[in-house]
């Protein structure tokens, strides 16, 4: 109150009695001036949870209930490919806080990705016990080395909850560290997608090499159980396609929540114009270290349950490509909307999948063509497309 | 260990014995005034200034763009900074809010806080505002979004995830957005304003911030008369309660804020130092001010 000069009171009637002026006033009378907008896509929101719901419902349903050769079942191929694009749709959203909220562009989140995926291979690797070729404790490939013993950080690795622990921390931690210097360089903008991608392409070389034990160039594959449960076994690929699913689900409301709260308002502030944040008194080091360092477990997250999905993990995931793909399918459905990256995984994915079998060959140049396409005609992607057929008069 | 060393050491511990005995009110076993305690944080502009800089010297390469240059600013006094291209204005506000660090010079902000201490962001919290000679504003928030994010309180990362309006902040937002003439905008996209509206918007998010002192980077920059006039009429009622430090290009403003109190001080700068110091006429009288800056 203080603060407020005597023009306050001598010009226009200040709010909070009964002013009619008040773009809301209506809504509630006398108080609650403006009131704060509903955060954007209030019922693409919930078209989304209704789809990605139902989908942990069908697909289980058609795939196992309905007897193959019914039109409607659904081939294990196509469940297959539906967890795995859910698991990039984690990755698309953790991608699109911190590049579509926070401005800041990662070209490396990859390496969270596999680092997850690498953790949870792990797991799975000593989960095959003696059945491997070798029929040795050890993974094959140590075997093929003519290792005697397990390196020190395999130590824990026939953990299940310690391996949850690494899923989240190993992730977790490299990108708290690597945040920390980052930010408080005050590194931005293209160097800093440059750094990312330097960081994802040394990680790959050191995963190439053997004598790091990470199965150099073929990686983790040859999976047999998971937690002793074999996991070619249709229930247990159904629960892992389920559990994906609420995932999916369960971090898309935590972006929400994120994105509605001040958080995710500093966060855009930061986007738009980061001295004036500082300025105002905030820390911009803090909330970007936060959100990049979330961005990175969700990354890792999505990584561990692909794995076990896809049955193997290899350093092509923290190849550059990769990481400049997670980047693509959030472009292309749509920066700082949450359905957008979902949207933008799926449909490029989805398109991948069907280039992939159709015409392989031209899958790289429709790839290029649609990045193109949508930087030039569609910069807020297909959810800004759907928007705009929706509200035609509200410019863009 | 002679004796007279000996001695000497006796006589410290003595009177070291005596100021430690010795409760509040006494200093030494004298009887003593009151002291002032000094609260970390906490601005003391008990000795008049708010803002007292002391041969404050950046260069950029060899180039000085600041040379020496002291400066203080009374408590609740409205100091307009003038002078001409590079005469350093923008290179002192980066000083002052810890943009720029000095090679030389000492800044304090009250007698008490060393401002080339903290960054940039310690040094808002504590109650120095600034606006940018460019509006900057949260382009994609809603000016209520922006006024929002402006409110004081914790800065902290956990605050902001739990934050929730209370009653009393929703009218504070109310009271700013009637002073800024933007309450018929509140829940329109920043970046949609025009470029007077972001000016007054920014202008908002400062008071809003409550800040002790306020620096404006040329706040009228792009704004119609009437605005202009407006925005005066709001930098004079300020004066008392905030400190302000106006650094303008347009003489019309300058005189605007300085017409009804002739004893409002305008400082010159040129080539990094102060040139003169007085009030609008003094300076306008001053022959090395007509011939750098507005003989031209």
């Amino acid at each position: 109150m203080s603060a407020i000069p005597e023009v306050a009171r001598t010009l226009p009637p200040p709010l909070g009695e009964g002013r009619g002026g008040g773009p809301r006033a209506d809504e509630a009378p006398g108080r609650r001036p403006p009131s704060r907008p509903s955060p954007r896509g209030g019922r693409a929101t919930w078209w989304v949870m209704v789809a990605l719901l139902a989908i942990c419902v069908l697909a289980p349903l058609l795939n196992l209930a309905v007897p193959a050769g019914h039109p409607l079942h659904l081939s294990d191929y196509a469940v297959a490919l539906i967890g795995k694009i859910m698991c990039y749709a984690i990755a698309a959203l953790a991608m699109d806080l911190i590049w579509g909220y926070t401005g800041i562009l990662s070209l490396g989140h990859g390496v969270f990705f596999a680092l997850g995926g690498y953790a949870m291979g792990m797991y799975l690797m000593r989960q095959i016990g003696r059945d491997g070729n070798y029929q040795s404790e050890l993974p094959d490939f140590m075997v093929f080395l003519d290792w005697k013993a397990l390196p020190w950080h395999w130590s824990l690795s026939d953990s299940f909850a310690a391996t949850l622990v690494f899923i989240v921390a190993v992730p977790g931690l490299l990108a708290f560290v690597f945040g920390w210097f980052a930010f408080r360089s005050r590194i931005k903008g293209v160097y800093f997608s440059i750094i990312t991608q330097a960081l994802t392409y040394a990680a790959m070389l050191l995963f190439f090499r053997n004598e790091t034990g990470f199965g150099g160039n073929n990686g983790f594959t040859d999976f047999k159980r998971i937690l002793g449960i074999p996991i070619a076994q249709p229930a247990t690929r159904m629960a892992l396609f389920v559990l994906t699913g609420l995932t999916l689900v369960g971090f898309f409301l935590l972006a929400r929540w994120i994105v509605a709260s001040k958080f995710g308002r500093v966060l855009q502030a930061i986007r738009d114009a980061e001295s004036r944040v500082m300025f105002t008194g905030y820390d911009p080091l803090r909330y970007k270290l936060a959100v990049w360092t979330l961005s990175a477990v969700m990354c890792g997250i999505a990584g561990a349950l692909y794995v076990p999905q896809v049955g193997i993990i290899n350093p092509g995931e923290m190849s550059p490509a990769a990481s400049i793909e997670i980047a693509i399918w959030t472009a292309v459905g749509g920066r700082a909307s949450l359905v957008g990256p979902i949207l933008g995984a799926f449909f490029v994915n989805g398109a991948k999948s069907w280039f992939t079998q159709v015409m392989p060959e031209f899958w790289l140049y429709f790839l290029g063509a649609l990045f193109i396409a949508v930087t030039l005609f569609l910069p807020n992607g297909i959810v800004g497309l759907l928007r705009r057929r929706a509200k035609p008069e509200e410019p863009a | 260990m002679t004796p007279d060393l000996m001695d000497a050491g006796t006589r410290r511990r003595e009177a070291y014995a005596l100021r430690h005995r010795a409760g509040p009110g006494e200093s030494g076993g004298r009887q003593a005034s009151w002291g002032r305690v000094v609260e970390p944080g906490a601005v003391d502009t008990a000795h008049g200034p708010i803002l007292y800089l002391d041969e404050i010297t950046v260069s950029f390469d060899g180039f000085k763009a600041l040379d020496e240059l002291s400066l203080w600013i009374g408590a609740g006094e409205l100091r307009c900074i003038i002078g001409p291209n590079g005469a350093g204005k923008t290179t002192l506000m980066d000083v002052i809010t810890g943009k720029t660090r000095p090679d030389a010079g000492k800044a304090f902000f009250g007698s008490t806080i060393d401002l080339l201490r903290l960054s940039e962001n310690d040094i808002a919290s504590i109650g120095i505002g600034r606006k940018f000679q460019k509006p900057t504003v949260f382009e994609h928030l809603s000016v209520f979004q922006n006024l929002e994010l402006a409110l004081q309180g914790d800065r902290g990362v956990r605050a902001a995830l739990f934050f929730s309006l209370s009653g009393e902040q929703l009218d504070r937002i109310g009271e700013t957005l009637a002073l800024i003439h933007l309450e018929e905008h509140a829940q329109r996209t920043a970046g949609l304003l025009s470029h007077g509206q972001k000016q007054w918007l920014e202008i908002g998010m400062l008071l809003m911030q409550d800040p002790k002192l306020l620096l404006l980077d040329e706040p009228v920059a792009g704004m119609t008369d009437e605005e202009t006039e407006r925005t005066a009429e709001l930098f004079r009622s300020l004066q008392g309660r905030h400190s302000l430090v106006v650094v303008e290009h347009d003489m019309s403003f300058i005189h605007a804020l300085t017409h009804d109190d002739p004893a409002r001080k305008v400082t010159v700068l040129h080539e990094g130092r102060v040139l003169a110091e007085g009030s609008l006429a003094e300076v306008q009288a001053n022959a090395k001010v007509v011939e750098v800056y507005l003989g031209r």
